[in-house]
């Protein structure tokens, strides 16, 4: 009972000093870094380079509407956030901020009027972004921008998250010290590192959320960092062990993934192809063989590139089930001959570049089966890109199978081959149809 | 009320394999393109998806994906004392319709001509003299050669992505190849595809007997593939629906799949689909075009569509109907031999023997389009016109292409057509047969041609196209010495029964049951405008910014499936355009 009280009492001061401390100390605004770069660096076209790299049309662009017109619907943990009008319009996009309204935006969440950003903005990743990319973008955005006089919705959260006055004391929990500290002395490995973590906010969606939702590493000093996430229920595949893809494969094919959503082993699939349709795909090779590298050096990997595209040489036994046709075999191996080993083959190996590997993929044998159970009912589309410009489309089988079908079929893959993941239960498919 | 849209710099009538190769490579120029298409909009998903679209029913004997013969048709005689009357019901030929044409739902087959088939008038004259081309044939040379060509069928295999083994490379000959045909620069860019139990029973047999076979080469992908544009391929896995279908899996090379989706995103081109074009529009002179008159099927109305290079890449048929209707050549007069459009119309000949085991099973389910072993051995290169007294030849092949349970059924002759014995005969047969087919030439003829119906009209109040055409003693001479060697092969196999089906002398053409959709002439090119419609560019002699891409410029067919060699003339004419005729708008030849 004793502990009980001075524990109240303890928070009850916490809570005390934090109102009496966002009274009195005033709104931080981060300080420009300094430029290393001349002053030439700073152009309109690295601008847009540095907001692609950033994906910022992602969020501030609607499936029909005026790029940066915003106004766009994100589902947030929290409630539906509205992105909003980034477009150099005066009244109603930004026209009328400052280098450093634009800076406070994208390093401390703070809008012109003082008022947080939802952390829907990843501030808590761009705050590593340098001087002169920041001006770049500025730039940009003022100038190579049309303006677009467009209101867009309102984003109206519930009790407690309406107050953004709130966001302080969890900006202060949460933000890190600014500066990108530079990770190896190879320029290539570090140029990669600085894509990762600032820009390219890789860190949102495949680092894991702490207890107040912030990512829990924005930074390979925090080992939690890019050990997987979880977005709506899909597991994001963690990139930094030794059986992560940053290991497995080569750079090149790192890099081949990242600029048009495949490779010899894998095709993007959820939000990362939106990923590599608005963002990856308009970077330089160099860029996407940096972010490759850096990958490849945080997992700590010696013997990258070690997959092959080749069956193996000894057959699994799942690849003798299947190919012995018996028809008394299982629902599962059965749903997956009649319904997928045309593209994946009975070996789960699928084809390079088009039909993925489902052996060790890291979709299919993730913690959570909602990513591999929503491709199984729905189908999935890669994003056209300059080099590979198919919008190849893999079909939905809701309409063909029911709910025992869709997770025996997902049971199956998750275990066959050298898979070793969960059974998935009926009542697991249900409610994503 | 007509209405004018604005005016584009190309037209292009059809969006089909040429449509889309010459919308790709004139996009690169970045000139606006527009692309006019009377049928729907199709896709792998979700048009073809798995299982929808392997439904026989539905595709393959009630033509989902092809031309409606209630919208659009053709009359058809035999003879010049016929009537002719309209083809109410597809049969002997399936035009294709939408977006991706034929070029979805065919088997893929893709061959080149013979060098000495692009010049036959002159070889034939050169090794067995001028007497040996019989009174009413209208032999010509191509006015291109297969060297010329060479590079551009190279380019055409490499962008469908052909799985073969090449047989003559710059002339060397290659084992397990074509020893007989033209040489190639390159390899094909996939290895072949396996072969099932028949195809390697015919290979042994014709072995035995000294000939040469070779796996057929086909735009089914053997392995995972990229082409020149980015477009994918994946490896098919036999399920044995191509013809009359389009494919689920991505493995068999389409409009759709090798080109569409890299066009769309060039900002310069754009498609409309349910557009028919009625007719090209002309200048008061006659000597160029203006555009395109269409009727929107969407919004009900007539357009006329400007332009300033017009590009048909409609089905042979309509290309020439089009250009008939829209006064574009001399229409061709069969009395008098005069004029051009509509002259030297040619189809293909086909036979087959088929064989039934009592201790052998073919898992028939098991093929592709493409699958199949292949004897070049009586090719038009091989044969003696003069002592055989034929001008011509044929491929032969063996291999399942499917299991299709409503045709692919064959049972012996005198089986009754249901009840009982019917259900015996297929609890005996099925999987138990397999065939011999030979693929051959057609000459073209004074009496075979194409004009304007005098009496049909169609939905637009337009005439119809009318064909006349009638089998030939020559091609069928040159069947029936195919019939004795195929048979001498179906013997070394020793079936427990052997029937032959070979047109014989006095067979009239018969429209109802399939042959093939390999319809040519028409628009023959060739140097002599009293003679062709289209020079050696495919461009209209007459009319200098309109091109013609397709079969119709054949002066006659060749023994192969021709949709290597109408790739390869696209690919030359888009070359043309490109480097010659876009800086400098002239009648090129």
């Amino acid at each position: 009972m004793k502990t009980l009280m001075r524990i109240m009492l303890a928070l009850i001061v916490l809570a005390v000093v934090t109102i009496v401390a966002m009274i009195w100390i005033p709104v931080q605004h981060t300080a420009s870094k300094a430029l290393s770069e001349s002053s030439s660096a700073v152009t309109v076209a690295r601008g847009e380079y540095v907001t692609r790299a950033s994906d910022c049309m992602a969020c501030h662009t609607t499936d029909e509407g005026q790029p940066f017109a915003g106004g766009r619907k994100i589902e947030s943990p929290l409630g539906t956030i509205y992105s909003t009008n980034i477009t150099p319009d005066n009244e109603t996009g930004i026209g009328a901020y400052s280098l450093d309204d634009f800076r406070s935006a994208l390093y401390d969440g703070l809008r012109k009027d003082g008022a947080h950003l939802y952390p829907a903005m990843p501030y808590e990743n761009f705050r590593f972004l340098s001087e002169a990319d920041v001006q770049s973008m500025y730039l940009y955005f003022m100038q190579g921008v049309p303006a677009v006089h467009s209101v867009t919705p309102q984003t109206e959260l519930t009790f407690p998250f309406s107050q953004r006055w709130g966001l302080r004391a969890w900006n202060w929990l949460v933000l890190q010290d600014p500066q990108f500290k530079s990770v190896s002395d190879d320029a290539h490995i570090n140029r990669g590192a600085y894509l990762v973590q600032g820009p390219a906010h890789c860190a949102a969606c495949h680092s894991p959320r702490n207890l107040v939702m912030a990512q829990d590493g924005v930074s390979e000093d925090n080992p939690a960092f890019l050990t997987g996430g979880n977005v709506a229920g899909w597991s994001v595949p963690e990139l930094r062990s030794k059986d992560s893809v940053a290991a497995q494969w080569s750079t090149q094919q790192m890099a081949n993934y990242l600029a048009t959503g495949r490779n010899a082993y894998a095709t993007s699939v959820g939000e990362m192809s939106l990923v590599v349709e608005h963002s990856l795909q308009y970077l330089t090779d160099e860029d996407n063989l940096a972010i490759a590298a850096y990958l490849t050096y945080l997992s700590a990997s010696s013997d990258a590139g070690v997959l092959s595209t080749q069956s193996h040489i000894m057959p699994t036994d799942t690849e003798r089930l299947l190919t012995s046709a018996d028809p008394s075999m299982p629902l599962g191996p059965r749903l997956y001959l009649d319904n997928c080993a045309g593209c994946h083959a009975v070996d789960g190996r699928g084809a390079a570049e088009i039909f993925p590997v489902l052996d060790g993929n890291a979709l299919v044998t993730g913690d959570s089966a909602t990513g591999l159970l929503h491709i199984i009912l729905h189908g999935a589309e890669l994003p056209s890109t300059e080099r590979r410009p198919a919008k190849l489309r893999m079909q939905g089988h809701a309409w063909r199978l029911n709910d025992e079908e869709v997770a025996a079929l997902a049971t199956f893959v998750r275990q066959a081959w050298h898979n070793q993941a969960a059974e998935v239960s009926a009542s697991a498919v249900q409610p994503l149809r | 009320m007509a209405r004018t849209d604005p005016k584009k710099d190309v037209v292009i009538v059809g969006l089909g394999w040429t449509g889309a190769v010459l919308g790709m490579e004139l996009a690169q120029e970045g000139l606006e393109i527009l692309a006019l298409e009377r049928g729907e909009d199709r896709d792998t998903v979700p048009d073809f998806k798995y299982p929808n679209i392997a439904d026989e029913l539905k595709y393959a004997i009630r033509y989902d994906l092809m031309q409606k013969p209630s919208a659009s048709t053709l009359t058809i005689r035999r003879t010049g004392d016929e009537v002719a009357l309209p083809y109410r019901q597809l049969g002997s030929f399936l035009p294709g319709d939408g977006v991706g044409g034929a070029g979805t739902h065919w088997n893929g087959h893709n061959w080149r001509p013979q060098p000495e088939e692009m010049r036959l008038r002159s070889y034939t004259i050169e090794r067995f003299g001028r007497q040996t081309i019989p009174d009413g044939m209208l032999l010509q040379d191509y006015p291109i050669s297969y060297s010329d060509l060479e590079p551009h069928f190279d380019r055409f295999e490499r962008m469908v992505g052909i799985s073969g083994q090449a047989g003559n490379l710059n002339g060397k000959i290659i084992p397990g190849g074509n020893p007989f045909e033209g040489p190639r620069t390159a390899d094909y860019c996939m290895p072949p595809m396996p072969q099932t139990y028949d195809a390697t029973l015919f290979a042994n047999a014709a072995k035995s007997l000294g000939y040469h076979p070779f796996p057929r080469p086909g735009a089914i992908a053997s392995e995972a593939y990229v082409n020149e544009y980015g477009m994918q391929l994946g490896p098919c896995s036999f399920c044995g629906f191509c013809e009359r279908y389009g494919c689920y899996n991505y493995s068999k090379g389409s409009p759709n799949v090798c080109i569409l989706d890299a066009l769309k995103r060039k900002p310069n081109f754009s498609y409309k689909t349910r557009a028919e074009v009625l007719r090209v529009e002309l200048a008061a002179d006659k000597k160029t075009a203006t555009g395109v008159s269409y009727f929107d099927h969407r919004t009900g109305e007539e357009v006329f569509q400007p332009a300033d290079l017009v590009i048909l890449c409609a089905y042979q048929l309509h290309n020439v109907h089009l250009l008939l209707l829209s006064g574009i050549g001399e229409p061709y007069d069969p009395t008098t031999g005069e004029g051009v459009t509509g002259r030297g119309y040619a189809y293909q000949m086909n036979g087959g023997v088929q064989m039934f085991f009592k201790d052998k099973a073919f898992n028939p389910f098991v093929g592709t389009g493409s699958n199949g072993m292949v004897i070049d051995d009586f090719g038009i290169n091989q044969i003696d016109f003069g002592r055989e007294g034929f001008i011509g030849g044929s491929y032969i092949s063996s291999g399942t292409t499917n299991g299709q349970p409503i045709r692919s059924m064959p049972l012996p002759a005198g089986t009754p057509a249901w009840g009982k014995g019917w259900k015996d005969a297929v609890g005996q047969w099925y999987g138990h047969a397999m065939s011999i087919g030979s693929h051959g030439s057609c000459m073209s003829y004074k009496n075979c041609y194409l004009d304007l119906d005098p009496t049909y009209k169609d939905q637009f109040g337009r005439a119809m196209l009318r064909m006349t055409f009638n089998w030939n003693e020559n091609d069928i001479r040159m069947t029936q010495f195919m019939r004795v060697k195929m048979e001498e092969i179906a013997a070394k196999l020793q079936p427990d029964l052997m029937q032959s089906n070979f047109k014989k002398e006095g067979a009239m053409y018969d429209v109802r049951p399939y042959q093939t959709t390999h319809n040519v002439g028409g628009n023959i090119m060739g140097d002599d405008p009293k003679t062709s419609v289209l020079n050696r560019y495919l461009q209209a002699h007459d009319v200098h910014n309109v091109f013609v891409m397709g079969a119709g410029a054949f002066p006659q067919n060749i023994q192969y499936n021709p949709t290597g060699l109408v790739g390869g003339l696209a690919y030359w004419a888009a070359h043309t355009l490109r480097t010659d005729y876009l800086r400098q708008p002239r009648n090129l030849a």
